[in-house]
């Protein structure tokens, strides 16, 4: 059990070392056989030839901020599940049964969580406000044929 | 090999000289397949639309990538004004570590014994080498994410948004079809899951998992495309929107190191898709106990002609179907292939109790 994982340090010092040796033989070997001229419109950043309008630091959609809370919950699960997976075909039937409602509620549980979601329209990625509006609302703001044309 | 008894390595001796080679060998094996399956997928992908391809450098163009390769090395290594300069250089090694190391817990070949001691051709021994493959494939985030963030660009920041979120997505959906694996095969031990496979039903049929778990399979595959970053869901880079997506602004060898890294991932699923679903270097009508040098050999091109079959799948599915907009794949992930992965497990469970 002790060297189990030598291989996958030695494997890793391999990757570092290539990574490292061609890095280090790209930014100083190579230097002086590629071009270097630097100028001030190649090194703005890439905005398909136009000056780049404002900065990165762009609002993004809160989605993607959504799926990330949702992800953890679900790994988290997913970690619990697999040691699960692991035993419970070696017990004893009584033993196997029981185990196997608990787990069912455990991951019902969490499959509730995720119809919550959907039905709240969160996994929605164009979210639409119509369905929380009162028909006489929906009236009101759907354009008439003629505005739409 | 029945269930539970893998081939047993003496586990408290030192790491011998073969071991080593086994590591060297398969960091070679990646390294090697990257630029083959380059090659292999600018010809193909000429084939389909009727082109030649490259054929000029080499017999049949082989030698093509290594002159890319030359060529990206003496490009000018450009960082754009404003980029996080430690982060920048930063992302695409992390982006290519866990996409090489992923190959570290696939058993290539059946163990042979050499020098009266049994040598596994595997890198990583350990018992939970699945634990290792999801953590690698978590962490294939950061290279993404940190290079789109880094680049002060707003295509490669929009592109990064997009990757992560579609590989946490689909890392869920891999997890799931995972967990009914492990409960068919009764280990989360990639050797256990492939001496599991070996065997037939009615003398021809295999004992593969593809047959007993057909929708875990299917599931798996599905998120092993979208893991990779491939088309149908290379979002992440899609040309026709964000130009080059999360390595826009990368050149010189920063950008040979994220396509290698995106071919190794690509190597990497084929062989966990191999070893999980298709039997791994098992084949029909093996002869069990066999421990001979030859016949490993043999088992190992076993392995990588069912890989092979699945890398031409790949790039054939690359070259054949247009991409998913961005709400179809989240839709697709957490709409069709959660719930459909948890229905296989509660299936999967039901039928364990029969």
């Amino acid at each position: 059990m002790r060297y189990d994982y030598v291989g996958v340090l030695i494997y890793l010092v391999l990757a570092v070392g290539f990574v490292l040796i061609g890095m280090t033989a790209q930014r100083f070997v190579s230097k002086f056989l590629r071009t270097n001229k630097p100028s001030a419109a190649k090194l703005s950043p890439y905005e398909c030839g136009e000056e780049p309008v404002g900065g990165t630091s762009i609002r993004f959609n809160i989605r993607f901020y959504v799926m990330a809370l949702v992800f953890i919950v679900f790994d988290v699960e997913i970690v619990l599940l697999f040691p699960w997976a692991r035993v419970f075909t070696e017990l004893y039937p009584y033993y196997r049964m029981t185990l196997f409602w608990d787990m069912l509620i455990f991951v019902g549980i969490l499959a509730l969580g995720l119809a919550y979601i959907w039905a709240k329209g969160d996994l929605e990625w164009v979210k639409t406000f119509r369905k929380h509006l009162s028909p006489a609302e929906k009236v009101a703001r759907t354009p008439s044929k003629k505005e739409a044309v | 090999m029945g269930r539970g008894n893998r081939p047993v390595v003496k586990g408290d001796k030192a790491i011998r000289f073969w071991d080593i080679a086994v590591v060297i060998g398969v960091f070679a094996v990646v390294m090697q397949i990257v630029p083959l399956l380059v090659w292999a997928e600018r010809r193909i992908s000429a084939l389909i639309q009727d082109r030649v391809g490259p054929n000029r450098v080499g017999p049949f163009g082989l030698f093509q990538p290594l002159a890319d390769a030359i060529k990206l090395l003496f490009k000018e290594d450009v960082i754009p004004d404003g980029a996080d300069r430690f982060l920048f250089v930063l992302a695409p090694a992390l982006a290519f570590f866990p996409a090489a190391m992923t190959a570290t817990v696939i058993p290539f070949g059946a163990p042979m014994l050499i020098g009266g001691e049994m040598l596994q051709l595997q890198v990583c021994r350990g018992n939970v080498g699945m634990m290792l493959f999801m953590a690698l494939t978590g962490l294939s985030v950061y290279g993404i994410a940190f290079g789109g963030w880094a680049s002060n660009n707003k295509y490669a920041m929009l592109g990064s948004l997009r990757a992560s979120a579609q590989v946490l997505s689909y890392e869920i959906a891999m997890g799931i079809a995972l967990v009914s694996v492990f409960m068919t095969s009764q280990s989360v031990d990639l050797n256990t899951i492939v001496a599991d496979q070996t065997g037939t039903w009615m003398g021809f049929v295999p004992k593969w998992n593809v047959l007993k778990q057909p929708l875990a399979f299917v599931i798996f595959f599905i998120a092993a495309f979208a893991e990779t970053n491939r088309l149908p869901f290379d979002l992440a880079e899609c040309e026709a929107e964000l130009v080059g997506g999360y390595h826009t602004e990368y050149s010189s060898m920063k950008f040979s190191l994220f396509f290698l890294a995106e071919y190794a991932a690509m190597f990497s699923s084929c062989c966990m898709i191999t070893t999980l679903f298709l039997g791994g270097w098992s084949f029909p009508g093996m002869p069990a106990g066999e421990t001979g040098k030859l016949f490993s050999l043999l088992t190992v091109a076993v392995f990588f002609t069912k890989v092979a079959v699945l890398l031409f799948f790949f790039i054939v599915v690359r070259w054949t179907l247009p991409r998913f907009r961005f709400d179809q794949l989240m839709h697709l992930g957490w709409k069709t292939l959660i719930p459909l992965g948890l229905a296989n497990i509660a299936a999967t469970g039901v039928a364990a109790q029969l």
